[in-house]
């Protein structure tokens, strides 16, 4: 296996000194967090930076938080495996403790973070589709100040988002949600675990139990086009409506109409399309049942 | 660029200057000499290069000496319990566990990892653990075998502590 090239190392205390740092060393820096995409970017694909911001010594930027408005914060370097077992996380949002479980292994977890994962920006990110549909915010910190945006436009296109070189993401904001809140993760891959989602489906909208009416819906799709994207049509297809069966499917094929993949190694355009519709359905049908115990009670059941 | 780190290293403080961009898992074989971690893939994918690092267990493959300064590393080399092997070692052993050995590090660092925090784990909750480490030899059956006996091991002298 390739060795990493010699780089300048630099492990800043500050928000405001590791922007700076990249504002004075100029191009060819690479911020580092859990290093699960960097160094094998860098063993693997040859990428050679000049220098890397080593940001795991920077305070107050790692954890969860419940703020007193009810909304949740999740630093920036929180690793996967950090929100997978977090007893708040599982609670409040189980099918997002879900998705950041879905990555990699054990291993991986305890350094890959859900900053990493966002500004790696790979439209097949775990995590990225439960966030948006949970309408989260991202905060970020650069050498101009600070400014947050939604987390849905965050991404770009594969490997971009909009921060500039010097800008951190430093937060991630999930809006206090309503207690009729459901929601559901579903990740396509032909191996259950170690792989990369070939699509996938995240689902959330308040469910009215008695009547089974759901409203505020939210359908993000990942993997099925340059970024994670929402499927708004389908969604209000289902606003303020009776969730059955058929209709879950009519959502799901208004999804799969919505979602724009490609063909490649992992699968056809016509495959991943047509995965879309099942597995909108299916996500919408277990979100209103609830979230699964277990990962093997996950992995076989069917609504 | 070269950086001075310290750290500990299977409980004894370790001090030198060490390249910034050496892997820990080329430190700990090459620079340090402690070759029972190995390298399978290189990218994260096979688990056999695990270790513990801040009591949890990561692939050494892809940490950053740059990194190290302050933290707490436990290799294979520092399983043991003193003198005696570890549960995992004795039942991976007596069981099986191991047949070309090359996984059995990283697989024995990750085993260690799950009885840490499940006492008693189903076979479901091994092989979720244990997903991040191949192995082409053994099937896994043996190894699965290996970790429920180990968490027995571990349970019945929890159990003698109490008394």
């Amino acid at each position: 296996m390739k060795r990493t090239e010699p780089f300048d190392f630099y492990q800043p205390a500050t928000l405001q000194e590791a922007s700076r740092l990249l504002k004075e060393k100029g191009p060819g820096g690479r911020f580092l967090a859990g290093g699960t995409d960097l160094v094998i970017a860098m063993k693997e694909k040859g990428l050679l930076p000049n220098y890397i911001v080593d940001l795991k010594r920077v305070p107050g930027i790692s954890g969860i938080r419940e703020n007193p408005d009810g909304s949740i914060s999740l630093g920036a370097l929180t690793t996967m495996y950090e929100i997978e077992t977090s007893p708040t996380i599982k609670k409040k949002f189980q099918f997002l403790a879900q998705s950041a479980a879905e990555v990699g292994s054990i291993q991986i977890r305890n350094r890959a973070t859900i900053g990493g994962n966002m500004c790696n920006a790979t439209p097949s990110a775990d995590t990225a589709p439960a966030l948006i549909a949970l309408n989260a915010t991202a905060k970020i910190s650069g050498a101009a100040g600070e400014r947050s945006i939604s987390l849905e436009e965050f991404f770009r296109g594969p490997g971009q988002s909009v921060l500039s070189a010097d800008e951190i993401l430093t937060e991630i904001v999930i809006p206090k949600t309503p207690s009729g809140l459901v929601g559901e993760y579903i990740k396509f891959s032909p191996r259950e675990m170690m792989d990369l989602a070939y699509v996938s489906v995240a689902v959330a909208f308040n469910f009215e139990t008695q009547k089974k009416t759901c409203s505020g819906v939210r359908i993000v799709l990942g993997a099925v086009a340059p970024t994670p994207i929402r499927a708004k049509r389908a969604e209000s297809t289902l606003e303020g409506q009776i969730l059955s069966e058929s209709l879950a499917e009519k959502a799901g094929n208004i999804a799969a109409e919505e979602a724009k993949p490609i063909s490649d190694v992992r699968s056809s355009a016509d495959y991943r399309r047509a995965m879309v519709g099942a597995m909108t359905k299916r996500a919408l049908l277990n979100a209103a049942v609830g979230p699964a115990k277990s990962w093997v009670e996950r992995r076989d059941r069917r609504y | 660029m070269k950086t001075k780190i310290q750290f500990t290293l299977n409980g004894k403080s370790v001090s030198r200057e060490a390249p910034t961009h050496r892997l820990l898992l080329d430190l700990l074989r090459d620079e340090i000499g402690l070759t029972g971690t190995k390298e399978g893939c290189g990218t994260g994918d096979c688990g056999a290069c695990t270790v513990m690092l801040n009591g949890k267990p990561v692939n050494s493959c892809l940490v950053l000496s740059g990194e190290l300064d302050g933290a707490d590393i436990v290799t294979i080399e520092g399983l043991k319990i003193g003198p005696e092997l570890h549960p995992v070692q004795k039942t991976f052993l007596q069981d099986g566990g191991a047949q070309c050995g090359y996984c059995t590090p990283g697989m024995l660092m990750m085993s260690k990892a799950l009885l840490d925090e499940n006492p008693n784990p189903t076979e479901g909750d091994i092989r979720y653990a244990l997903s991040g480490n191949l192995c082409r030899c053994t099937g896994y059956a043996k190894i699965i075998q290996a970790v429920q006996d180990a968490a027995a091991i571990l349970r019945g002298s929890k159990a003698e502590d109490r008394r």
